[in-house]
């Protein structure tokens, strides 16, 4: 059976809950006050529940159910709880995360349970293949359910029914019958009422025997609205994945150094980093420190260049400069898609060595100033004239090799060791010296050539964090559609109240989505100034 | 007088008020059945009395968010004392506004001993004034954290009215499934009330036991020491492989098991057993009081009040609370976390529980607008969701530490 | 709406969500995309040479390339050095090139170490890592064969000895 007939003679799609002409539920008994019909669409057909014959339709209507949605919801609020039981791995102190360092790191800190974490991957739960599904089914299920909804909802509330059916206005949650007063007419009554409801801003639709009020339509919409804000918010998400939509990289950058931005054409200057801390004076109470400091800000001052030579890597840059300015914690600096934002520091690192060099055999006679710069020292230094150093070795971080020679730990300078020789004019060797720990060895014994140490360059090494989210908009205006969803669903109500007379008496009925407070309120409002006699009766107290 | 003592004082006037307001909301409630009244006049009476009291607390609580924002020079929501009593601020408010709505005196019964517990709750905290550290020198501070506490307040009314509709619908007449939960979560509530009273008395009294542990950590100024644990309420629980160095007034009886690692786990698991003993001492000194079960002996006060109302209540505050909690805790949270960090989105613990806060709530409307779970269903759902904030306000913050975490207990 | 028209929509709703899927499960599991893989091409480049001039990548078009990725601080990649020494040596008239990329160390660091190993193929010069997280190199020595026509054949992370690079190198000679 395709289509079912009512007995007022209309026939309606399969699914119909309410008959589509004149209102009276169908197939259903109607003495039951309980399974009187859902009034969302008042009765009309919901498209998935018509059809379940193919595999597709099954689908479909899998995804179509709220109980389906309510079930991935729940799973997704359940598994996010389990994924904050411990640190996920970007938040765990582990410096260079090699795979054994990171289960080692579960493991020692918070036992087998950090182990059972680990194995079952919930380290890296929020980017897991099973996470990011049950996110797209929620999608899958966004989708379904809201377009299998609007078009039932839409013909519901297109054609808002003047003449119901007695058994829909008694089926109704607020509902209420007298008999018509002697002294007035139908279109008295009628008219009464309807002035009564429009000073409380509803709408009207009339006719010589009913009287339908709505106000608040608009706010049906609201869910479907809302749902279109978080559907455009996960395609938001999902464009990040596409190439070129997301960056996240970390550069360190020395004060006066200028280094690439990887996966970007960019470079970006750091002309100097600065910490500042709160002065006592600048606090409102006397705090207890314990000898700690607040600090109150972290600034690089940098310059952001653009690479026109960025076609090959590693070729030599060709420079110019297209933004400059502080970058402050929660003050990025912006050009174009691109945000750096400071995100780190390490301060007073060594920069670059300095020595004076002296003529021991000439009253220690200062000849000149050698600086040995850590990260990119010169070959040959000019100190005077017709003097210079020359570097034959530099270990930045020094330690002795199992087989007794010099070797570096790291290529970070964390304990600078260089030998040196110095050089009159004809590169006549003069002197081999060595400098180590603090302290310069010579290889003579009795030396002519000696180094004072002076005061070392200390640097500040600034962490930016480069990003681009082009994604950012459109996620953003998700949520703001989303926001107007809820609140038009939230903030209003859908009313509607129904007079009817039938049969000598004043039928009264009312429905809402929401606040059944406000909505009797105005009922009761519009009996007293009709002058009706008649109580409203609560079909749940019954 | 500084500013901010006056600031200060303020709020203990609130705080006093607050008190006054719960008694006379019960004396309202419960003494509508006294002989010689009229019950509806009684309630009336003092009912109007606790919400001018409330109202008048409300407004002090006003010159206290005040007078410490032009002390501090920011919004009083950068650290936990002054979050909690922030929040606390916006449970008042929320209930002033359901009032005016719906006048239903017993909402306040409920609503403003809550709003005691959280005010309470705050003074646990370091209340100084400490100024902003970089990260949270943005105007996000406070339309971020105050929308996010707005939201909640509302929330909280929900679960109020959700409670109050347990305690006042489920037959008390013989033991279910149901009583027992409600008993629980009454038990619960004394637990918070119990941690309360616990933290506040022993901060007065003049005993610390001090722990020191094997692991070492750098001072402020930059010397390495080995690290030392102060309790300051009674150790009943030892952290393993420690040091008594500074005895307390009693003893330990056990010592945490091994794999509770880091500084302060112990110590938390000590507070914790306070707080549950503390709760269920309470609990058990009630129910030989009254010789029932709690949510019997308060039921009879509720009387004659309209379930469907309190439902309607529960879930208007609900969907109300919902579009706000989501713009503050969510949307503007994104913002700021994208101005700041520079993604939108980080996983962070605070955030995924903001998350499942909302997306709870998310399913509690399915379930009430598709699946009809109005009444006793739907309030179980409102009171879980309250649980789930307080985990997400406290229990993210001071055991599950995160980009978030603030200076606490 | 009829049936047959239904059933079209449906599945193109469903198809598209499909699409949807796939595209995001493929990017929880293909976390960078940009990732030098046995089989892409390996991206080209220039860097300074030590003692010598720029050499990009793309002067080697029609070698076998073993691109070898060190540090003086390394011991497994200074124990490997004779061996590709050698390799060099045997087939450097067969069309074989081997360019060790020093990551991030000064001149005057690497210089007396490759004197010191007795290495005269190409030694260029990351100064500032570019190259280095371009391939993405985590722990090192981290090898590259890329054959004439540039595409990686294989990468190798960790020490070789001569017959490990014989067999590799094999693939990629012209």
């Amino acid at each position: 059976m395709d289509q079912r007939k009512c007995e007022c003679g209309h026939t309606n799609p399969v699914g119909t809950l309410l008959c589509e002409s004149c209102g009276k539920p169908l197939e259903l008994d109607l003495t039951d006050k309980a399974a009187f019909p859902d009034m969302r669409y008042e009765g009309m057909a919901r498209r998935s529940q018509t059809y379940t014959t193919t595999i597709v339709d099954r689908i479909w209507n899998t995804f179509s159910s709220v109980k389906v949605a309510i079930w991935i919801i729940v799973v997704i609020l359940v598994a996010s709880g389990v994924g904050t039981i411990f640190p996920q791995q970007q938040y765990i102190p582990v410096p260079v995360p090699t795979e054994l360092d990171v289960e080692r790191f579960y493991t020692d800190t918070y036992g087998i349970l950090g182990t059972i974490f680990y194995q079952l991957g919930f380290h890296n739960m929020y980017s897991s293949w099973w996470f990011v599904l049950l996110l797209v089914l929620l999608g899958a299920s966004l989708i379904i359910c809201s377009l299998d909804r609007v078009i039932p909802l839409y013909k519901a509330l297109n054609k808002p029914r003047l003449n119901q059916h007695k058994s829909f206005l008694k089926g109704q949650k607020l509902y209420a019958e007298t008999k018509q007063p002697m002294d007035r007419s139908a279109e008295e009554i009628l008219a009464q009422s309807a002035e009564a409801l429009k000073k409380k801003g509803y709408y009207l639709f009339q006719t010589d025997r009913a009287l339908l009020a709505e106000k608040g339509r608009f706010s049906r919409w609201g869910p479907y609205v809302n749902h279109i804000g978080l559907i455009l918010f996960l395609i938001g998400v999902l464009m990040r994945s596409l190439p070129g939509f997301h960056l996240d990289e970390y550069v360190w950058v020395r004060e006066g150094e200028t280094v690439p931005i990887p996966e970007t054409p960019y470079y970006v200057k750091n002309l100097g980093f600065k910490v500042e801390y709160y002065s006592e004076d600048e606090m409102v109470q006397k705090l207890d420190l314990k000898g700690g400091v607040i600090a109150k800000s972290y600034q690089t001052d940098a310059i952001l260049y653009l690479n026109r030579n960025a076609d090959t890597p590693g070729a030599k840059p060709d420079l110019v400069e297209v933004q400059s300015g502080p970058i402050i914690v929660n003050h990025p600096m912006k050009y174009e898609d691109i945000y750096l934002y400071q995100s780190g520091y390490q301060e007073m690192k060594l920069g670059a060595l300095n020595f004076t060099l002296i003529d021991l055999k000439n009253g220690d006679k200062e000849v000149g100033p050698i600086k040995l710069d850590l990260y990119n020292p010169q070959e040959e230094i000019q100190v005077a004239d017709g003097m210079k150093v020359r570097i034959l070795d530099y270990f930045p971080d020094f330690a002795m090799g199992k087989d007794g020679k010099p070797i570096t730990q790291t290529n970070l300078p964390k304990n600078p060791m260089f030998a040196l020789e110095v050089l009159d004019e004809r590169d006549a060797i003069n002197e081999k010296l060595v400098y180590l720990q603090g302290s310069i060895l010579t290889q003579k014994d009795n030396p002519r050539y000696g180094l004072k140490i002076e005061m070392p360059d200390l640097v500040d090494i600034s962490g930016l964090n480069v990003r681009t989210d082009k994604a950012l908009p459109l996620i953003f205006f998700g949520s703001f559609v989303f926001m107007i969803g809820v609140s038009m669903g939230f903030f209003w109500q859908h009313r509607r109240i129904w007079v009817q007379l039938q049969e000598g008496n004043v039928l009264i009925a009312g429905h809402t989505n929401k606040n059944w407070f406000g909505l009797r309120k105005e009922v009761q409002g519009m009996v007293e100034q009709t002058n009706l006699s008649v109580t409203l009766e609560d079909k749940t107290k019954a | 007088m500084q500013l901010y003592q006056i600031s200060d004082l303020l709020l203990d006037i609130a705080f006093f008020l607050y008190v006054l307001s719960s008694v006379v909301f019960i004396v309202a409630m419960t003494g509508k059945n006294w002989a010689g009244r009229d019950p509806k006049q009684h309630e009336m009476r003092f009912g109007r009395i606790a919400y001018w009291m409330a109202v008048v607390g409300f407004i002090a609580q006003t010159g206290y968010v005040i007078t410490r924002w032009v002390a501090g020079g920011h919004s009083p929501t950068s650290n936990m004392f002054e979050f909690m009593a922030f929040f606390d601020y916006c449970i008042i408010l929320a209930y002033l506004i359901i009032y005016r709505i719906y006048k239903m005196t017993v909402i306040g019964a409920f609503v403003l001993p809550l709003g005691v517990i959280m005010l309470a709750y705050s003074y646990v905290f370091p209340k100084e004034i400490t100024p902003l550290i970089p990260s949270l020198q943005s105007y996000w501070l406070h339309i971020h954290v105050t929308t996010a506490a707005l939201g909640e307040g509302i929330l909280a009314v929900g679960f109020a009215a959700g409670l109050m509709y347990l305690i006042l619908t489920i037959p008390q007449k013989v033991a279910t499934k149901s009583t027992r939960w409600l008993e629980v979560v009454l038990a619960v509530v004394l637990m918070l009330v119990g941690f309360i009273l616990m933290e506040s008395t022993f901060a007065r009294m003049d005993q610390r036991t001090v722990f020191e542990l094997t692991e070492q950590t750098t001072t402020p100024t930059g010397q390495v020491a080995p690290t030392k644990v102060e309790y300051t309420m009674p150790a009943i629980v030892a952290p393993a492989n420690a040091k008594l160095i500074q005895e307390g007034p009693m003893s330990p009886w056990f010592t945490a098991p091994e794999w509770m690692e880091g500084k302060d786990a112990a110590r938390k698991l000590n507070t914790m057993i306070w707080s549950v003993l503390s709760g269920l001492v309470l609990y058990g000194g009630l129910r030989l009081i009254f010789r029932k079960r709690l949510a019997a002996a308060i039921q009879p006060s509720l009387e004659g009040i309209d379930p469907e109302l309190v439902d309607e209540i529960s879930y208007r505050a609900i969907s109300i609370g919902y579009p706000v909690f989501t713009l503050g805790a969510l949307i503007f949270a994104m913002i700021w976390a994208h101005e700041a960090w520079g993604r939108f989105w980080g996983w962070d613990p605070k955030e995924v529980w903001a998350l499942i806060v909302w997306l709870f709530y998310s399913a509690y409307l399915h379930l009430r607008l598709s699946r009809g779970w109005i009444g006793a269903k739907s309030a179980w759902m409102s009171v879980i969701g309250f649980v789930i904030i307080l985990i997400t306000l406290v229990v993210v913050n001071l055991v599950i530490a995160g980009l978030h975490s603030y200076a606490g207990v | 709406m009829n049936k047959k028209n239904r059933i079209y929509v449906r599945v193109a709703i469903l198809g598209l969500l499909l699409v949807a899927l796939v595209f995001a499960l493929y990017s929880s599991f293909v976390k960078d995309p940009n990732a030098v893989k046995v089989g892409s091409t390996a991206p080209n480049f220039s860097l300074e040479q030590l003692n010598g001039p720029e050499m990009s990548l793309s002067d080697l078009k029609g070698k076998g390339v073993v691109l070898n990725f060190w540090g003086t601080w390394c011991e497994p990649c200074k124990a490997e050095m004779p061996a590709l020494q050698q390799k060099y040596e045997a087939l450097k008239d067969k069309g074989l090139v081997v360019v060790g990329v020093n990551i991030g160390e000064a001149p005057v660091t690497v210089e007396p170490f490759v004197k010191q190993m007795g290495v005269n193929f190409p030694i260029l010069l990351d100064r500032n890592s570019q190259i280095t997280k371009l391939y993405r190199i985590g722990p090192i020595p981290t090898t590259f064969f890329v054959s004439p026509d540039g595409k990686v054949e294989e990468i190798f992370i960790g020490q070789m000895n001569e017959a490990m690079i014989e067999s590799k190198v094999a693939k990629i000679l012209p």
